[in-house]
């Protein structure tokens, strides 16, 4: 079964990051990315940029809207997802657990709404 | 790494770890103090290859290191005079070696007020110099985060006046568990890694502890355990798959490491006063005789899991105790203890579907065998215990 990491931070908590601390993030990153494809159940992942440079697009009630910046503010914001197949939630939150985001922020686990 | 430059390293470390551990007593500003140390070092590298090493090289460390200290602590004073700043007491380094206030320093990283997670990551940076950003790799933990974290554990050390002390008698056992805790989370963590060099620092600490808290049998007991999982290192892990301890070619265990641990053993026992951590070395030495008796004494693992429990009960040593009972009435009999257990603890335990899966394969159910070698496998997020697990599940055959 698929299931989505949505990964959550606080801006300010990463605010004052060099890229010396970027670079280490992205080791740090790499061996779960690693791990996660040695046991055969990486999907996809993508890393975002700040939310500050969202766009929101919505064409509700027939015209189009367009709006600098996210859909809602809130304190934490989204700042990367990892798609992972696996058999059960047991062995999502398994991995889950593991992912770096969960020191620092949050990970959201969402199934796959599709049918299998 | 040879003997020599062994000793030229822990001699290094020795000193960084007591150097920092006075200057940080003295003014109980773990930051500052690391600070003048490292300016210290930095001196020293320009200073002793030109010089030549003084005769007493930590004498020297610490005057500049002190000195360093003492203007900044003049500069931070918003109005300086010679009087407002005592200056840091300066040793008698030249007999006896100034004293060692790592036990103070241990309390304080690992005291209660701090969050119980930065408290092995706080031993490694002031005890043994290690950087934050290597302790985040080890931990997979984002490095400027724990950066951050532990700048901010510092600051609150200094500001809300955590006392750099030893407790007192009545507080003293709490607080040197907490030490305990913390070097057995480091050991835990070299468990499926042993090439990260953490098992090395983890008998470090525990063996310089037995040093610094003699009456505690607990601290012997842990330096016997860490002794004796460090002797198993080159065994644990072949071709990247765990190998347990049943299976691990004894020629590959450290003799002289397991004789170390055998004697801190004893020495713990002598002590009489037992604990979890020399329940759990003497399960290490019923599996190391296997080395001298050719077999292992099931019974003997069946009491000591049952002592283990009473002190420390875990789903982990319960798991065990089911496979030693499987051993002793049957496979049958362990099944039906695992499945008790999965009744109290719920079905996201990974090792309680590695066993399951072992006794079935044992008494030829294969197809539950592989059902439940899945469920390990998709609940398993360390690559070495992932392969080990692939390897028992396609030994199974179609």
């Amino acid at each position: 079964m698929r299931y989505t990491f949505f990964l959550y931070t606080d801006p300010a908590d990463i605010a004052d990051r060099t890229p010396e601390d970027w670079a280490a993030e992205k080791q740090i990153y790499g061996a779960y990315i690693g791990a996660l494809k040695e046991a055969g159940v990486f999907v996809d992942t993508d890393w975002l940029q700040p939310v500050h440079t969202a766009t929101t697009i919505t064409a509700k009630g027939g015209s189009k809207q367009v709006q600098d910046g996210p859909f809602a503010d809130t304190k934490e914001t989204l700042g990367g997802y990892f798609v992972i197949d696996v058999a059960d939630l047991d062995a999502a939150m398994a991995w889950a657990e593991k992912c770096p985001a969960v020191k620092i922020g949050k990970v959201e686990i969402r199934a796959t709404a599709f049918p299998a | 790494m040879n003997d020599v430059s062994r000793a030229a390293e822990t001699a290094v470390r020795d000193s960084y770890g007591k150097l920092l551990a006075y200057l940080s007593c003295r003014t109980h500003d773990i930051a500052l103090a690391e600070d003048a140390l490292s300016d210290a070092f930095a001196k020293a590298l320009s200073k002793w290859t030109e010089d030549g090493v003084p005769k007493n090289p930590d004498a020297w460390l610490l005057t500049v290191a002190r000195n360093r200290l003492t203007d900044r602590q003049r500069h931070l004073t918003k109005f300086p005079t010679e009087s407002e700043v005592p200056d840091i007491e300066a040793p008698d380094t030249s007999r006896d070696p100034f004293k060692d206030k790592r036990l103070a320093l241990l309390m304080v990283c690992a005291h209660p007020a701090i969050a119980p997670d930065l408290h092995t990551p706080l031993m490694l940076q002031t005890v043994l110099g290690i950087e934050a950003k290597t302790i985040a790799q080890l931990f997979l933990m984002s490095p400027a985060a724990l950066s951050k974290r532990l700048v901010r554990a510092k600051a609150k050390i200094r500001d809300a006046g955590i006392p750099f002390q030893i407790p007192d008698k009545e507080q003293l056992p709490e607080r040197s568990t907490a030490i305990l805790e913390a070097i057995y989370a480091l050991h835990a963590h070299d468990w499926l890694d042993p090439t990260d060099g953490m098992g090395e620092e983890a008998l470090y600490l525990a063996n310089l502890l037995t040093q610094l808290l003699p009456e505690n049998a607990e601290v012997f007991g842990l330096c016997a355990l860490i002794a004796f999982s460090h002797a198993r290192r080159k065994a644990r892990i072949i071709d990247g798959a765990l190998v347990p301890i049943e299976q691990q070619d004894m020629s590959l265990w450290d003799d002289q490491l397991i004789a170390y641990g055998n004697r801190q053993l004893h020495h713990a026992y002598e002590m009489k006063s037992i604990g979890r951590f020399q329940v759990e070395a003497s399960i290490e030495t019923v599996h190391l005789s296997r080395k001298k008796t050719g077999n292992i004494d099931w019974q003997a693992l069946n009491q000591l899991y049952h002592a283990y429990l009473k002190q420390a009960p875990s789903a982990g040593a319960k798991v065990s105790q089911a496979v030693v009972t499987a051993h002793l009435h049957g496979n049958k009999a362990g099944l039906q203890a695992l499945i008790n257990l999965e009744n109290q603890i719920g079905s996201a335990f990974q090792p309680l579907w590695a066993a399951r899966a072992e006794l079935h394969s044992r008494i030829g159910d294969r197809q539950e065998a592989r059902l439940c070698y899945d469920k390990a496998i998709s609940l398993t997020t360390d690559i070495p215990v992932l392969k080990f697990l692939r390897q028992k599940s396609s030994l199974l055959g179609q």
